[in-house]
């Protein structure tokens, strides 16, 4: 994973609620076996109507997302957020996410933000004002700022995930450090626990 | 039994069912990481796992605990015509990069056609595999459904399912504990997926986000394994990672003899441990949610997501109904997309097509009741009905009994196990605009098949909403 320090660019409002992993990437483009060229598929079914905001060309470009609350409900489908990744996000604004969602998020390096429900919504009536506002997002000091309309949004990450991001580290290595406490934990387990023949 | 917790902290502080599976789990605790949880069970299927296999290869690395890991194909797998090729090349190729897979890494596959293979939320628990106190995850978020064993069960997503392959571990932050207490009798006619509409209704799709809910109280009491396990599967759709219900007697007969639970000696063993499970009285929860069952009757979804739902005696709400913004304006979206409008009753709504099947309610007694229901009557004509069983133990054990027989001479069709029209990546879809009485668990856009119109019912429900061609009770017939 790369590290993600500071996010800089151009912002899409995307201004629903619920919006779910089955409408982020349909089920038909879960059949593929690779990980990447999922951008294609993102919200390919919303994407067929031409004024769907993600086809009004004042936005191509755009590396970050802001929607309404409860984004990324639903299937625990990872090729949501590599359909977003692909397609050229770099971080989604949201009040809430869904669980899966955001920490499938933060192994692929795609950044969750987590703004209040007021501020996102001032900063979805400020992009949709004016498509080309500049926005920086600051993952070291937790904000989301568009100068320009001094709008300021405050966002947490808990430590570990904070640390993990900006130094760009691998889980799984991380994970190996504790390797002889693993082995110790499953020399006690009980034997009767199932396990494949 | 010491061992079973090795790493539990020795205060006497009352503490609840998560909380208990959780300290028995930590591998290394330490203030400024999340715990690293052991990973007592992990389920693989077809579509969540070819890219985290891959990744172990590109990184070098062996599936740590082969023998923990069960694979098995259910997404992809067509429900017909099963003994010749699969027709859809990609769905195809995915089935076999399973196999490759599992062959490669060692781990054991209930590919299609296989005696154990199934949904694989039906085979984990019909193994014996899915036991109180462990900790279970699979890359699918209905792994929820494992929590009515009294399990830590929840969904990973392909990252994770990667970690848990190359370390049996995850590392997690301690999530919230949220009791939901049902108390009161069911009223005659209505099923625990009604309850569980009920419950997201009530709390919203984002309701549970952060937390694991314990399903607590008499009516939670009452019902059998296969009813809890409808009502686990859910948590998901009211946000919550995991869903559990305490261990008890009836969580016992239910595990007893089947072939991975532990026997003889062990089986005592194991009871000792499962009975210290239950939360102590005195537990704090950081949220309670209370629910009259004996106020309930049977829900039905009429929007796209899970919480847009009413009892189906009541009328399609108005949009301006809703106090909040953006629940109107989703509620306004929906009704656009279902084609429905504010006003109509649920009951003059009829429908194309009925399913039968999924993770929520394709387990024997969802199909017994159905089959008890459309016995001796014929569902209205031009109407598909379908009857996917959860796995193939769950379609001979339904043959046994007849129940297949009873589904055809009604008129719907007898297919083979998998999600099928759950999520429509089978050849199983809805056309545009189709509107379907669904027993599965997501009524999203497009979730079985672009522009279906799905509404989520318990099996009762949709067996009598098949033969009157309208959504129906048992007794509107
Ligand atoms: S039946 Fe549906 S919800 Fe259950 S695992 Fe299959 S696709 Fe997911």
């Amino acid at each position: 994973m790369k590290p993600v320090r500071i996010i800089e660019g151009r912002a899409v409002p995307l201004s629903r609620s619920d919006v779910d992993t089955d409408q982020i990437i349909p089920s038909d483009w879960l059949k593929r076996v690779e990980r990447t060229g999922f951008g294609r598929g993102l919200f390919s079914e919303w994407r067929d109507d031409r004024n769907f905001i993600l086809n009004n060309p004042e936005y191509s470009g755009a590396n970050i997302l802001i929607a309404g609350p409860n984004f990324g409900t639903g299937s625990s489908r990872e090729h949501a957020v590599w359909a977003l990744t692909d397609y050229g996000f770099e971080a989604v604004i949201s009040p809430k996410f869904g669980d899966i969602f955001k920490t499938n998020c933060t192994k692929v390096g795609l950044l969750p933000v987590e703004l209040d429900l007021e501020v996102t919504n001032r900063f979805l009536e400020a992009v949709a004002d004016n498509p080309s506002l500049h926005i920086t997002i600051d993952v070291e000091r937790g904000t989301v700022e568009a100068p320009d309309v001094e709008l300021v949004g405050k966002f947490s990450l808990d430590q570990f995930t904070k640390y993990r991001l900006l130094e760009g580290l691998d889980d799984i290595g991380l994970t190996e450090r504790f390797l002889d406490k693993i082995v110790s934990y499953e020399a006690n387990r009980p034997s009767w626990l199932p396990s494949a023949p | 039994m010491p061992q079973t917790t090795p790493n539990s902290n020795n205060t006497n502080k009352a503490k609840t069912l998560a909380e208990k599976v959780w300290e028995a789990h930590v591998v290394s605790s330490s203030v400024d990481e999340p715990d690293l949880l052991f990973i007592d069970l992990h389920l693989v299927h077809e579509v969540t796992s070819p890219q985290a296999f891959d990744g172990l290869r590109m990184s070098g690395r062996k599936v740590h605990r082969p023998d923990l890991t069960f694979a098995t194909a259910d997404h992809n797998v067509p429900t017909q015509d099963i003994d010749k090729p699969v027709a859809d090349p990609i769905s195809a190729k995915q089935l076999d990069v399973l196999k490759t897979n599992c062959e490669e890494f060692g781990i054991t596959l209930y590919p299609m056609g296989h005696a154990d293979q199934g949904i694989v939320h039906v085979i984990g628990p019909e193994l014996g595999l899915s036991q109180p106190g462990m900790t279970i995850v699979c890359g699918d978020s209905h792994t929820s459904t494992h929590g009515a064993f009294g399990a830590l069960a929840f969904g990973i997503g392909t990252s994770e399912v990667e970690h848990v392959l190359a370390t049996q571990c995850l590392p997690q932050s301690k999530p919230k504990t949220m009791a939901v207490n049902i108390n009161g009798a069911l009223p005659a006619g209505v099923s625990s997926k009604d309850i569980i509409l009920a419950i997201i209704g009530k709390i919203g799709t984002g309701g549970g986000m952060g937390y694991v809910i314990e399903y607590r109280g008499s009516t939670i009491e009452a019902l059998s394994m296969e009813a809890r396990m409808t009502i686990c599967n859910m948590s998901i759709e009211a946000g919550a990672r995991a869903g559990m219900i305490a261990p008890d007697d009836i969580t016992y007969a239910y595990l007893e003899n089947k072939r991975f639970s532990p026997k003889a000696a062990d089986w005592e063993q194991a009871l000792d441990y499962w009975r210290s499970l239950p939360t102590d009285d005195g537990a704090q929860f950081a949220k309670q949610v209370e629910l009259d069952a004996s106020a309930l009757s049977p829900y039905v979804s009429w929007g796209t997501n899970p919480s847009q739902v009413i009892p189906i005696t009541q009328v399609i709400p108005d949009p301006d109904s809703f106090q909040d913004v953006a629940q109107r304006e989703a509620a306004a979206r929906a009704l656009d997309y279902m084609g429905l409008s504010a006003g109509t009753a649920m009951k003059d709504i009829s429908v194309d097509t009925v399913f039968i099947g999924s993770c929520t309610n394709s387990r024997i007694e969802d199909l017994r009741s159905a089959a008890h229901i459309v016995s001796g009557k014929h569902v209205k004509s031009g109407l598909r009905a379908m009857v996917v069983p959860g796995s193939r133990k769950v379609r001979e054990a339904a043959e046994a009994e007849g129940l297949d027989k009873i589904f055809v001479q009604s008129g719907f069709e007898w297919r083979e196990p998998g999600c099928s029209m759950c999520l429509a990546m089978n050849p199983d879809k809805l056309a545009p605009q189709e509107r379907c009485a669904s027993t599965s668990n997501r009524n999203f856009e497009g979730r079985q098949g672009r522009g279906g119109r799905t509404h989520l019912v318990s099996p009762e429900i949709a067996a009598a909403t098949a033969i009157a061609g309208h959504f129906a009770t048992p007794e509107d017939l």
